[in-house]
């Protein structure tokens, strides 16, 4: 008996790999149908957050250029306007119900990555994983306040009514060939 | 009145093993559990790019994987050492991987297809450029739900 368990015991533990898939989940904006003309939708110039990735994996955040590790905080004060500051997004008062009552949200506020054929698979998902940490700190804030509890520990329901204040918009433009080789 | 045996020689009891099957079914079981096999054997090789912000991919029987890599050194002779894509167990183009995600969804529980996730396995080191076609191709195809495989990055 214990030769048998004892043999399948170290088969098990050969073929054991431990690893968890993990990852980074996005969405995918949904495909344009063929016939559908693709018009350019009008963003106002201070709802737009444009981060570019050139193919030295250099960034630049609205024209200036930027570390990767500042790139969370300036998204958080991008998406927040705490001060209301005019080349911030625009505020947009919008009552949630209790307990948040009447919230002021950047409803329409965008960021747009756009990334070169050259850009090395790293620094684009360093990009997105600051961008969606930027939104989960903010989630998480906002769960600390009305809630007291972290934002992964409340229900499904919750963390719903939670996204609506800061729904995820991340923009990826087509990438371009900018600067050639 | 006690005696006090000194020269008796003690041996040491022989060591109790019927708990043993028992002890090692316990591992056993342990491993059954935790194991996770292969899922295919990688005709590319990878290095995970690292990311903080990361989910668990929850039902594998939903994901589907595409690798992003360049060949390993038995297939460099015959592919060269350009990156390349790898679904199941083969090379593929790019143009393949619509009609492999419709042809592994329609495989799917009616149910379950809405569900389905498309993991990709991409070195870090690979070019946004075939990033970007996969992702097209992704898109025509509808698999809108995807996942970037990364490992949890412990220094900035």
């Amino acid at each position: 008996m214990a030769d048998i368990s004892f043999l399948l015991l170290i088969f098990f533990l050969v073929t054991t790999s431990m690893d968890v898939n993990q990852g980074l989940a996005r969405r995918l904006p949904a495909p344009v149908p063929p016939d559908q003309k693709v018009e350019d939708t009008e963003i106002n110039k201070r709802n737009l957050m444009v981060v570019k990735i050139n193919s030295l994996n250099q960034l630049m955040v609205q024209g200036q250029l930027m570390d990767v590790r500042q790139l969370k905080e300036e998204a958080k004060k991008f998406i927040l306007n705490a001060n209301d500051d005019a080349y911030y997004p625009k505020l947009v008062e919008e009552d949630f119900g209790a307990p948040f009552g009447v919230v002021r949200y950047t409803r329409d506020h965008v960021i747009s990555v756009q990334n070169d054929v050259d850009t090395r698979y790293q620094s684009y998902l360093d990009v997105q994983n600051e961008l969606v940490a930027a939104y989960n700190e903010l989630r998480d804030e906002c769960a600390r306040k009305y809630f007291h509890m972290p934002y992964s520990e409340l229900d499904e329901d919750t963390q719903k009514r939670i996204q609506k204040i800061y729904p995820q918009k991340i923009s990826e433009a087509e990438p371009k060939n900018y600067g050639g080789k | 009145m006690a005696k006090i045996r000194r020269n008796d020689k003690r041996e040491m009891p022989a060591l109790n093993t019927s708990s043993l099957p028992d002890i090692i079914f316990m591992l056993l079981f342990f491993f059954m559990s935790v194991t996770s096999m292969k899922e295919v054997s990688y005709k590319v090789q990878f290095t995970n790019p690292q990311a903080t912000e990361l989910t668990k991919l929850e039902k594998k029987s939903l994901v589907r994987y595409i690798y992003v890599g360049t060949p390993t050194s038995e297939f460099r002779k015959q592919f060269g050492v350009e990156t390349r894509i790898q679904l199941d167990d083969a090379f593929a183009d790019k143009s393949e991987i619509g009609d492999y995600i419709i042809n592994e969804r329609s495989a799917m529980k009616e149910s379950d297809q809405g569900l389905m996730t498309v993991s990709i396995k991409a070195d870090k080191e690979t070019r946004m450029g075939i990033i970007a076609d996969i992702k097209q191709e992704l898109r025509r195809a509808y698999a809108l739900k995807i996942s970037y495989a990364a490992t949890q990055r412990t220094s900035f």
